[in-house]
């Protein structure tokens, strides 16, 4: 298993905000969290990373503890979540993915460089790598983070709605770099908002509201049945696409 | 506008340029001799203290602004009174003693802070301001207390309120400088760990870095900081002295090494000259002065700067506005010109400004000004220059009609559209020839 959560329970000011949530996320899939707005999407991926206190509940990944599984684990945030006038430039902002590697000290050098402007590459954003960050689009912005996630060189990646607000072009990009990372074997969680389009893009997926409805392959558990218990019935309509 | 990794940008050199000349300017008082003017031993002191007291204050400034922790900064220093004063009461008045009590306290109010959030439902601001008003109320009450107990060595104390440059000697300089120097050594070391908790502390932690470490780290440094710089511009005024370069330097510069550069240099100007027009006549508090210097700077700077100055962001719309206008016109009087026999087909003139308004007057006047149209009695005709422009014009809309259409499909790397631009400066160029040969099979096609 790629990732193994048992009973994993957060709350805020005593109301929980995810409930005993057990998760078993085998190697090499490509998995859409899916849940309506409050069900605990981003809490749940905030909880296993330790980002935020766990009232309970035991996380693994490839079944190790977090403590000792750190290299493994490559992050992207929520594009809002940081102040994008912060001075600094595209290139820096991806170096700063191998900082944890680097340990205590040592500066990023010229290997540290190459392999930024190697995932900024990857991503499409070389021509951007001088420019300040205050200057990106926010297709722009989430392209920054997606490689400076691949710098990380992680084996499990958790992505935050990497989605939110970007253009069509941006969500194909990404779409496509997210099957790539799959394709080299690495798991991928996505945080994500759109119904319509979770068959297409991932093979593996959770439903969740505060409490796991269902988790599985995508054929398996998106389900129109499991929708409804987890939507609550108001955008059943919507799942023409659903089985 | 493309951005690449040149070595030195205009905007580069104007910062380094201007840390040098401020670094310059700052050796005047500080030696000894300077043509022929010759400086009191008190007025290097007390300006060497200022400057340097200044430029630790600014670095870690720097810090506290872009983490959003500025009033965290005048809580801390306003709760380090009364350490001040408990520190007086167990000790006496021994400098580095008094300012341990005032590390102390401020850190004490710090976990105050943090404890309030962690148990209530309190928000930051409001914590900090029970801390602050709490810790400084006791400060002055203890302060008080302190002046009625006969005994002279009191004297001087109540300068930790608005502080006091003259009160600065020669053994407390050797305290500052070697405790500033540690300081500044230890941001130089853990630049990058500061950078990223700064800038993004969840990353950091997945990341691997040790964030509480870190930030316990950064967060006693901006105490040091603080508990230095009381005895020159007090509890009340401190978080000035602290905030004040960073800001001032955040105007000039997008780099975080250059801003932090800056606001020492900027630190160091305003605490140098602060303190010495202060201990030229002792009546003026230091504090105050050192604050009307400082935000001098940050005035200046909103104003004056590029880019993100007022000045200049003003001067700038109305440089884009004309261009607008130029533009638009120029467009206008063509296709008048084209549809009326040729290039050289003059445009009436109520033909113009009644289809431009008020944009036609502008932009009449900026083409007139650019030699690219000229009026006679006939109307307004397009020069050589102003054909050519207004080819060029109609070819790089007819681009950015492509881009519009065929980005997607292309794959084409994203850009802002912005059709004042020239499509060849945002894109790069294989993408242009993409849409060159765009352009072609559509025009064939018609």
């Amino acid at each position: 298993m790629a990732l193994s959560v048992d009973d994993l329970t957060v709350a805020y000011n005593e109301k929980p905000a995810i409930w005993d949530i057990d998760l078993a996320v085998p190697k090499g899939v490509l998995m859409g969290v899916v849940g309506p707005n409050g069900a605990g999407k981003s809490t749940l991926i905030r909880a296993v990373l330790n980002l935020i206190p766990r009232a309970a509940g035991a996380v693994s990944f490839y079944g190790k503890p977090y403590e000792r599984a750190r290299s493994l684990v490559g992050y992207v945030p929520q594009r809002g979540s940081v102040d994008w006038d912060f001075p600094t430039s595209v290139l820096d902002v991806v170096t700063m993915g191998l900082y944890g590697k680097l340990g205590w000290f040592r500066r990023p050098g010229k290997r540290e460089r190459e392999l930024a402007l190697n995932a900024l590459e990857q991503v499409d954003m070389a021509d951007f790598a001088a420019r300040q960050i205050s200057q990106l689009s926010g297709g722009q912005q989430q392209r920054t983070f997606l490689a400076r996630a691949l710098v990380q060189d992680a084996q499990i990646y958790f992505m935050d709605e990497p989605f939110a607000a970007v253009d069509a072009v941006t969500e194909n990009a990404i779409v496509q770099i997210l099957q790539a990372l799959n394709g080299r074997g690495k798991t991928v969680l996505v945080v994500h908002h759109d119904l319509q389009t979770v068959a297409q893009y991932f093979d593996w997926v959770t439903l969740l509201n505060v409490e796991v409805i269902a988790s599985g392959p995508t054929a398996q558990a998106f389900t129109r049945e499991n929708l409804r218990r987890t939507y609550g019935g108001r955008v059943a309509h919507l799942q023409s696409g659903a089985p | 506008m493309m951005a690449r990794a040149s070595a030195l940008s205009a905007a580069d050199r104007r910062v380094w340029f201007m840390i040098g000349a401020i670094a310059v300017a700052l050796l005047i008082p500080i030696s000894q001799h300077f043509f022929g003017l010759r400086l009191s031993y008190t007025v290097r002191v007390v300006a060497l203290g200022g400057s340097i007291l200044g430029a630790i204050s600014g670095v870690l400034g720097c810090f506290a602004i872009l983490r959003r922790e500025s009033l965290v900064g005048d809580a801390l220093s306003h709760a380090a009174l009364p350490g001040v004063a408990v520190a007086f009461l167990l000790a006496g008045r021994e400098l580095s003693l008094l300012l341990i009590g005032a590390g102390v306290a401020s850190w004490l109010g710090l976990r105050m802070v943090a404890a309030i959030m962690g148990t209530t439902r309190i928000k930051q601001d409001a914590a900090l301001g029970i801390v602050l008003a709490s810790w400084f109320a006791a400060g002055i009450a203890l302060l008080a207390y302190i002046q009625s107990i006969p005994d002279a060595s009191q004297a001087g104390l109540d300068h930790f309120i608005f502080g006091q440059a003259a009160a600065i000697i020669e053994r407390d300089l050797r305290l500052v400088s070697g405790v500033g120097a540690l300081v500044l050594l230890t941001v130089a070391l853990m630049w990058k760990e500061f950078k990223l908790v700064t800038f993004d502390a969840e990353f950091a932690g997945v990341n691997g870095l040790r964030t509480g470490l870190i930030n316990t780290v950064l967060s006693t440094l901006i105490v040091i900081t603080i508990v230095l710089g009381l005895q020159l511009a007090g509890v009340i005024l401190m978080v000035g002295i602290l905030i004040a370069p960073g800001i001032a330097a955040r105007q000039w510069t997008r780099k975080l090494d250059q801003m932090v550069i800056l606001a020492a240099v900027f630190g160091a100007f305003a605490g140098g000259v602060g303190a010495v027009i202060s201990a030229m006549d002792s009546d003026i508090p230091t504090g105050p002065m050192i604050i009307v210097v400082a935000f001098g700077l940050v005035l200046l700077s909103i104003t004056l700067s590029p880019e993100r100055g007022l000045l200049w962001r003003r001067l700038n719309e109305r440089a884009n506005r004309r261009r607008f206008a130029a533009q638009h016109t120029l467009r206008d009087l063509y296709r008048y010109a084209l549809r009326h026999g040729g290039v050289d087909a003059p445009a009436p003139d109520d033909f113009i400004r009644g289809v431009g308004d008020r944009r036609a007057e502008l932009g009449l006047r900026q083409l007139q000004a650019d030699g690219q149209a000229t009026f006679s009695e006939t109307g307004w005709r397009l020069t050589a220059a102003g054909v050519q422009q207004a080819r060029r014009n109609a070819h790089n809309d007819k681009l950015w009609d492509m881009y519009r259409l065929h980005a997607d499909e292309l794959g084409l790397p994203a850009a802002q559209e912005d059709r004042l631009a020239s499509i060849t400066a945002l894109l790069p160029a294989a993408a242009v020839a993409e849409l060159e040969r765009k352009l072609r099979e559509a025009e064939q096609r018609r």
